[in-house]
C-alpha cells in the first residue's frame, strides 16, 4: 500500500516541477520501463493474498493512468513551449514590401465599347463589324451620298488610291450596308469600331471610334428611336434622369435626321451630365433613308427603321472626365495607368457598368 | 452663314425677342453655332486711369504705372511717356492687342527687368492724330465714369452664325431663313419690295450659251448699267458687310455680295468696257489660262464652264471671276450677270482646280432657277440708287426649262414615320408657308415644290419638312423592346473580348494606336507584305497603313522609355493590313515587354525579361481561351524582326499550316535602328483570324469529370541528347509511350558542360505515372521505366545518363 502511495507522491511531485523533454523521458522510463516502478509493482501482484489482490490491482491501475495522463499533458506543455520559443526566433519584418504582382489595364475606349455593348445587349441588339478599309460605294454611294454631292465635304477622307476608290471608312455606317446586304430584315445591330478622317487638332484626331446603331422592322418609327437613345444615354451615364433634346439636322443616309443634345452643367470645374441648362451635342441619328433601303434590297414600303452614330471616345471623355481626345492614342504609360480599367471590371448588367 | 438679327427682321415681321428667334432656329434644324457681338479689334482699347506712377529702378525715362482698367486689381504697365502720372485718364491696350499704327501685337514682356502687362497708347499709335508726344490724355468728367469701358464705340448688333446643312441652299440667304421661321410660327414673311426701275436701254453686249456637251450653264441673265460712279459703299451697306466679318470693297462689289447674302442669289459684275465684243458661255479647252480675282493664274482642263469674250476666258462660271474684266473704282459701265450653273459641273471644276468661293459653295448646292430676274432687279436698283447710271433691259439666255417639280404625298406616311399625328389642315399650312403649292385630293396632297428647294424629291422629304417645323419635341419616347434577334456577340467577338482581358490580366497595359504608321518604321516589321500608302496622309510620318502590330507599339515604347519608365508592358488588339481592298486585314494582338523582372527587389533576384516570359504569357492566354495545351506545337521559325535564336511560333496543332502566335526577343538590329535603349525587349503576337473555333464547347467538357484515386508514382530520368535536339520532341516521345499511364512530364534541369560531350546536353525530367484502373505494382513501374528508356534511346539516339 505504502508503495503505491510513495510512488504517487514522489512522481507527481517530480512531474509538477519544471522539466525538459529529456528529464520527462527519464521519468517515463523510471515508471514504465521494463524494470520501471509501475511494471515492477504489477509483478508483485501474484504474491499478494487474494483478498488484497483486487484492491491493489485497482489502485495500481488508477495510479498508472493518472501518471500517464500527467506525463502526456506535461509532454504537450513542453512541446508547445518549444514551438513557441522556436517561432519567436523566426519572426520577420512583415512591413517589408510584398512580392511583385502586376495586372495590366484595359484602355478606356475598350471599356466604353464593352459598356455600350452591354447596354444594347439588354434591349436585344447584337454586335456587327466591318472592315476599316472601305470602298467608295459602301462608304458613300450606297449611303445616298453620290459622288459630286457636297455632303461628301462633311467628311475629310483618307484615300488609298488616286481614283478615290479605296478609302479608310469615315464612319461606321457602311456596316449598315454590309449587314443589310448579307441578311434579311428585321435588323437590330450595333457596330462599334475605328473610323478615320483627315482632321487633326485639339478636338479632332485622324482616327477615332464610333458606334453605329440600326433597327429595321415593319413599324419602327421615330418614337422608338427616341426611346432607344433615351434608354442608352441614361444607362451609359448611370443616371436616373437625363435631359435630352432632338434637333432636326441632315445626313444623306437618314431622313428625317436629328442631332441629339444632352443637358449638362459645370459644377466645381467638373461636367455634370443630365442637369443644368447647357446643351452638348453627342450623336446624330434619323430614320434610314428609303434610298439606302433600296440600295441594300430592302423594300421601304414594307420595312422602315432608324440608325444612329455615336462618338465612343467622346462618350468616354464625358463619363470619365478625360479632357484631351488626342491623349487616347498617345500611349503615355501614366495616362494608361490612370484612365485604364482593371481587366476584371467587365461591364455587365447584373454587376453594373462601372464601380 | 452669318447675319444680324436686324437684317433678318427686314424680311420677317415678328414680335419675337432675339433669344426666342435663336431658340426657334435651332428647333427647326438651322443650328445656331454662335450668337454674339462681332469681336472687333478695336474692342481691346479700354479707358483707364493711372492710380500710381513711380520711377523705374533701372531706367531714368521709364515709369512703372499701376493702372485701373475696371477690374478688381490694377495692372502694372511700364511706360516711357513723360506725361504718365498719377490720376491721368488715358487709353490702355492689353496683351494680344494689335496696335493700329504699326500692326504690332502686344505681349507680356519684361522691360529692364520689370514685367509690363500691355501699354498705354498715344493718339498717333491709334491713328487718332499725329500726336506722338506722350500718351493720350482724356478729359475728366466725360471719361471718369467709363474706366474699363471700350474707348471706341463699335456696332453692337449681335451676329448669328448658323451651321447650314448641305441640303439647305435656300438658307444661305437671309430671306430663306426668314421663310423657315415664318413657317414655324415665328412671324410673317414680308413681301420683297422692288422699286419700279426704268429699263429704257437695250443690253448692247451680246450673250450666247454654246451647245457644248455637258454645258454647265443653262441660264445666263444679264443687264448693262451705263454711266455709273463707283465709290465707297454707303454706311448701311458697309456695316452689313462688316457685320458678317467681310471687308467692304466698293459699292458695286458690295452690292453683288449683299444680294447674294440676302437672297442667296450670286451675281457677278463685269467692267463692260473690258469685255471684248461679246459674252460666250462655253466649255474650256485644255491649256487655257486666266488670272482669277484671287490673283492666282489657273490653267484649265477640258470642258470646264467658262464665261469668255472674243479674247479669251473672263472667268469660271459660278466659281470665280477674272481680273481682266473685274470692276474697279473708276469703272463706268457695268455688266451684271445672274446665271444658273449646274451643281455637278461646279463641283467637278472647283475640285479639280481646288477653288472654294462663296459663289461656288452656293451653286454646287443648287440655286433657285427662278431667281435670275429678282437678282438683277435688286442689284440694278441698288447700283442706280448709289452709283447712278442707266439700266438696260434684262437679257435672259436660257437653254433648259425649269418648272416646279410635282410630288404626291400620302398624309398617312407622316404618322407611320414619326409615330404621331398632325391634322391635314396644319400640314397644308406648314407646306404652304414653306412655299409649296398644295392641293388636296382624298388622302393625298398634290404638291408643287418651290424651286429654291432642290433637296426635296420624294415623300420622305415632306415628312421631314413637317416634323421639323412642327417640332421634334412632339415625338413620343417609346420604351425599348427587349426582343433579341440573335446573340449579342458571335464566337469570334467573344474570343476577342476574352483575349483582350486575358492579356491585360498578365500585366500588360492596353493601348490604342493609329492604324497608320511611319513607313520607315513599318519597313522594319512588314516582312514581304505590300506597303499600303495613304494618298493624302495627315503627316509624312503617318503615311502608310501598318503591316504589323509592332510598328506603333515599338514607337510608343520608345516614347515611354524616354519618359524614364524602364519596365514596360504594352499591348494592342487591332487591325493590321495586307492590301488596300476591304477585308484585306487581320485582327492581331501584339504585346511587348521591356526591362527587367523584379527590378530593385529586396527578396527576389532581378533579371532581364526573356523569351520564356513572353512564352508563358502567350501560352497561358491561349490556354485560358480554351485551347488544349497538350496539342500545341512550337517551331523555331519566326518573322525576321525577332531574334533568330530566341523566338518561335506556336501552332494549335502539329498539322496546322498557319501559326496562331509568335513570341521571342525583338531583334537587336530593330532596337538599334529605332534607338530603343533598354536592357531587354521581348514580345508576342496572336493572330486571331487563325484561331479556329473550339469544336468542343466548355460546357460539354464540364460534363465529363474523370479522375483517378490510385497511387501516383514519380520517376526521374536524365537523357544525354544532341545539343540541337528539342525538348518538345523528347516530351512527345515519352508521352506517346502510354497516354493512359503517363500523366505529366516536367523538365527540371538542362545541363551542358563537364562530364557531357561537347556537342551534347543533358535533359533531366520527372515523369508522373498513374493508372486509372488499379494500383500499379513495383514490376509495372519497372516495366514502364524500361520502356521509357528504350523508346527514347531508339527514337532520339539519346543515352540515359547514369
Amino acid at each position: 500500500m505504502s508503495d503505491i502511495k510513495k510512488i504517487k507522491d514522489d512522481y507527481l511531485n517530480k512531474l509538477n516541477s519544471d522539466l525538459n523533454i529529456e528529464s520527462l523521458n527519464q521519468i517515463k522510463t523510471e515508471l514504465f520501463g521494463k524494470n520501471g516502478k509501475i511494471s515492477h509493482s504489477f509483478k508483485k501482484l501474484g504474491s499478494l493474498p487474494t483478498d488484497e489482490r483486487k484492491k491493489f490491482a485497482s489502485d495500481l491501475n488508477s495510479l498508472k493512468n493518472e501518471l500517464q495522463d500527467k506525463i502526456n499533458s506535461k509532454l504537450q506543455e513542453i512541446e508547445t513551449k518549444e514551438i513557441n520559443s522556436k517561432l519567436e526566433n523566426e519572426k520577420v519584418d512583415v512591413t517589408l514590401p510584398e512580392r511583385e504582382f502586376s495586372r495590366g489595364k484595359i484602355h478606356p475606349v475598350s471599356q466604353v465599347i464593352d459598356e455600350i455593348s452591354s447596354i444594347f445587349s439588354e434591349i436585344g441588339f447584337s454586335v456587327e463589324e466591318g472592315p476599316d478599309i472601305e470602298n467608295e460605294h459602301y462608304n458613300f454611294t450606297a449611303l445616298n451620298t453620290p459622288d459630286n454631292h457636297p455632303a461628301r465635304d462633311m467628311h475629310d477622307t483618307f484615300y488609298l488610291d488616286n481614283n478615290k476608290e479605296s478609302l479608310l471608312r469615315t464612319h461606321t455606317s457602311p456596316v449598315q450596308v454590309r449587314t443589310m446586304l448579307n441578311g434579311k430584315p428585321p435588323f437590330k445591330i450595333i457596330a462599334p469600331g475605328r473610323t478615320y478622317r483627315s482632321d487633326s487638332d485639339q478636338t479632332h484626331s485622324p482616327m477615332f471610334h464610333q458606334v453605329e446603331g440600326l433597327h429595321i422592322d415593319k413599324d419602327i418609327n421615330m418614337g422608338h428611336l427616341k426611346g432607344c437613345l433615351n434608354y442608352f444615354i441614361k444607362s451609359f451615364f448611370e443616371v436616373d434622369k437625363i435631359k435630352m433634346r432632338f434637333r432636326p439636322s441632315h445626313f444623306p443616309f437618314t431622313e428625317p435626321s436629328a442631332e441629339v443634345d444632352i443637358g449638362y452643367e459645370i459644377k466645381d470645374g467638373k461636367i455634370v451630365i443630365g442637369e443644368g441648362d447647357k446643351w452638348l451635342e453627342i450623336l446624330g441619328c434619323g430614320m434610314v433613308h428609303p434610298n439606302v433601303l433600296k440600295n441594300v434590297k430592302v423594300n421601304p414600303d414594307n420595312y422602315q427603321g432608324y440608325a444612329f452614330g455615336i462618338g465612343i471616345d467622346r462618350l468616354g471623355m464625358l463619363k470619365y472626365g478625360i479632357n484631351d481626345l488626342r491623349a487616347f492614342f498617345e500611349t503615355d504609360y501614366r495616362w494608361l495607368n490612370h484612365f485604364g480599367f482593371d481587366p476584371l471590371d467587365v461591364p455587365s448588367n447584373y454587376r453594373g457598368l462601372s464601380r | 452663314m452669318k447675319f444680324t438679327i436686324g437684317w433678318l427682321r427686314e424680311h420677317l415681321d415678328t414680335q419675337k425677342k432675339d433669344n426666342e428667334i435663336i431658340e426657334k432656329l435651332t428647333g427647326i434644324g438651322l443650328e445656331v453655332e454662335s450668337f454674339e457681338n462681332l469681336s472687333s479689334s478695336l474692342d481691346s482699347f479700354k479707358v483707364a486711369k493711372i492710380i500710381n506712377a513711380e520711377q523705374h529702378p533701372n531706367a531714368d525715362k521709364l515709369r512703372i504705372c499701376d493702372v485701373d482698367i475696371g477690374l478688381d486689381n490694377t495692372v502694372k504697365v511700364v511706360c516711357g511717356a513723360p506725361n504718365a502720372k498719377k490720376d491721368l485718364l488715358t487709353i490702355y491696350a492689353g496683351p494680344g492687342t494689335i496696335i493700329p499704327k504699326n500692326n504690332m501685337k502686344l505681349s507680356v514682356s519684361k522691360i529692364r527687368g520689370v514685367t509690363s502687362y500691355g501699354m498705354l497708347c498715344s493718339e498717333s499709335e491709334l491713328n487718332l492724330s499725329s500726336e506722338s508726344e506722350g500718351i493720350t490724355e482724356l478729359p475728366t468728367g466725360k471719361y471718369t465714369d467709363r474706366i474699363g469701358k471700350n474707348f471706341f464705340k463699335t456696332n453692337t448688333e449681335k451676329v448669328v452664325d448658323l451651321s447650314i446643312t448641305p441640303n439647305r441652299p435656300d438658307c444661305l440667304g437671309v430671306r430663306g431663313i426668314a421663310r423657315d421661321l415664318a413657317a414655324a410660327g415665328a412671324g410673317k414673311l414680308k413681301k420683297i419690295s422692288l422699286k419700279n426701275i426704268k429699263k429704257n436701254e437695250s443690253q448692247k453686249i451680246k450673250v450666247s450659251i454654246t451647245k457644248d456637251k455637258n454645258q454647265g450653264c443653262t441660264i445666263f441673265g444679264s443687264c448693262l448699267i451705263e454711266g455709273v460712279t463707283n465709290k465707297e459703299s454707303p454706311k448701311w451697306l458697309k456695316e452689313k458687310i462688316i457685320s458678317l466679318g467681310q471687308k467692304p470693297i466698293s459699292a458695286i462689289v458690295d452690292i453683288t455680295n449683299y444680294v447674294m447674302l440676302d437672297l442667296n442669289r450670286p451675281l457677278h459684275a463685269y467692267d463692260a468696257d473690258k469685255i471684248d465684243k461679246e459674252i460666250i458661255v462655253r466649255n474650256s479647252k485644255k491649256g487655257e489660262t486666266f488670272e482669277a480675282l484671287d490673283n492666282k493664274e489657273y490653267k484649265l482642263g477640258d470642258d470646264m464652264c467658262v464665261i469668255s469674250d472674243k479674247s479669251g476666258v473672263l472667268g469660271l462660271g459660278g466659281i470665280i471671276g477674272g481680273t481682266r474684266s473685274g470692276t474697279e473704282i473708276n469703272t463706268k459701265n457695268v455688266l451684271l450677270e445672274s446665271a444658273y450653273f449646274i451643281p455637278r459641273s461646279i463641283r467637278k471644276t472647283s475640285k479639280l482646280l481646288n477653288i472654294d468661293t462663296d459663289a461656288k459653295f452656293r451653286f454646287e448646292r443648287g440655286i433657285d432657277t427662278q431667281s435670275i430676274e429678282l437678282g438683277l432687279s435688286k442689284a440694278a436698283e441698288l447700283i442706280s440708287e448709289i452709283c447712278g447710271g442707266k439700266i438696260s433691259n434684262f437679257d435672259i439666255q436660257q437653254t433648259d426649262k425649269y418648272e416646279k417639280n410635282k410630288i404626291k404625298f400620302n398624309v398617312s406616311l407622316f404618322e407611320k414615320i414619326t409615330g404621331f399625328k398632325v391634322n391635314d389642315n396644319e400640314i397644308i399650312k406648314i407646306l404652304t408657308d414653306l412655299g409649296f403649292d398644295v392641293s388636296k385630293e382624298k388622302f393625298e396632297l398634290d404638291l408643287k415644290i418651290p424651286t429654291w428647294r432642290p433637296d426635296i424629291t420624294q415623300p420622305i422629304d415632306i415628312v421631314e419638312e413637317i416634323v421639323r417645323i412642327k417640332g421634334y419635341e412632339n415625338i413620343e419616347t417609346l420604351q425599348p423592346e427587349k426582343t433579341k434577334i440573335k446573340d449579342t456577340l458571335n464566337a469570334q467577338q467573344k474570343l476577342f473580348h476574352f483575349l483582350q482581358r486575358s492579356v491585360a490580366s498578365k500585366g500588360y497595359f492596353e493601348t490604342v494606336t493609329w492604324s497608320f504608321t511611319d513607313s520607315k518604321i513599318n519597313k522594319l516589321f512588314k516582312e514581304n507584305l505590300k506597303e499600303i500608302k495613304i494618298v493624302n496622309p495627315i503627316s509624312s510620318d503617318l503615311d502608310v497603313l501598318r503591316n504589323s502590330i509592332f510598328t506603333n507599339l515599338a514607337f510608343y515604347l520608345k516614347k515611354n522609355l524616354d519618359r524614364g519608365f524602364k519596365d514596360i508592358s504594352l499591348f494592342e488588339i487591332g487591325p493590321i493590313f495586307r492590301g488596300s481592298e476591304p477585308g484585306e486585314q487581320l485582327t492581331v494582338i501584339g504585346a511587348i515587354k521591356s526591362g527587367k523582372i523584379s527590378r530593385l527587389n529586396w527578396n527576389e533576384k532581378e533579371r532581364i525579361v526573356d523569351v520564356f516570359d513572353v512564352k508563358k504569357d502567350v501560352i497561358q492566354t491561349l490556354v485560358e481561351a480554351g485551347y488544349d495545351k497538350q496539342s500545341f506545337f512550337v517551331r523555331d521559325k519566326s518573322p525576321s524582326y525577332y531574334h533568330p535564336g530566341k523566338s518561335g511560333s506556336i501552332y494549335l496543332d502539329k498539322d496546322e499550316i498557319e501559326p496562331v502566335a509568335y513570341f521571342g526577343e525583338i531583334h537587336p538590329n530593330i532596337l538599334k535602328k529605332l534607338d530603343i535603349k533598354t536592357e531587354g525587349l521581348v514580345g508576342f503576337e496572336i493572330y486571331m483570324d487563325y484561331l479556329r473555333e473550339n469544336k468542343i464547347k466548355l460546357k460539354d467538357l464540364k460534363t465529363n469529370f474523370e479522375y483517378s484515386d490510385y497511387q501516383k508514382s514519380e520517376r526521374d530520368f536524365a537523357f544525354v541528347v544532341d545539343k540541337n535536339f528539342k525538348a518538345q520532341d523528347l516530351i512527345e516521345i515519352i508521352s506517346s509511350i502510354d497516354k493512359n499511364l503517363i500523366r505529366s512530364i516536367k523538365i527540371f534541369d538542362i545541363y551542358e558542360g563537364e562530364n557531357i560531350p561537347q556537342d551534347k546536353k543533358s535533359i533531366a525530367l520527372n515523369v508522373t505515372i498513374q493508372s486509372s484502373e488499379r494500383t500499379l505494382e513495383e514490376s509495372d513501374l519497372e516495366n514502364i521505366n524500361k520502356l521509357i528508356i528504350s523508346t527514347v534511346e531508339t527514337k532520339s539516339g539519346a543515352k540515359i545518363r547514369s
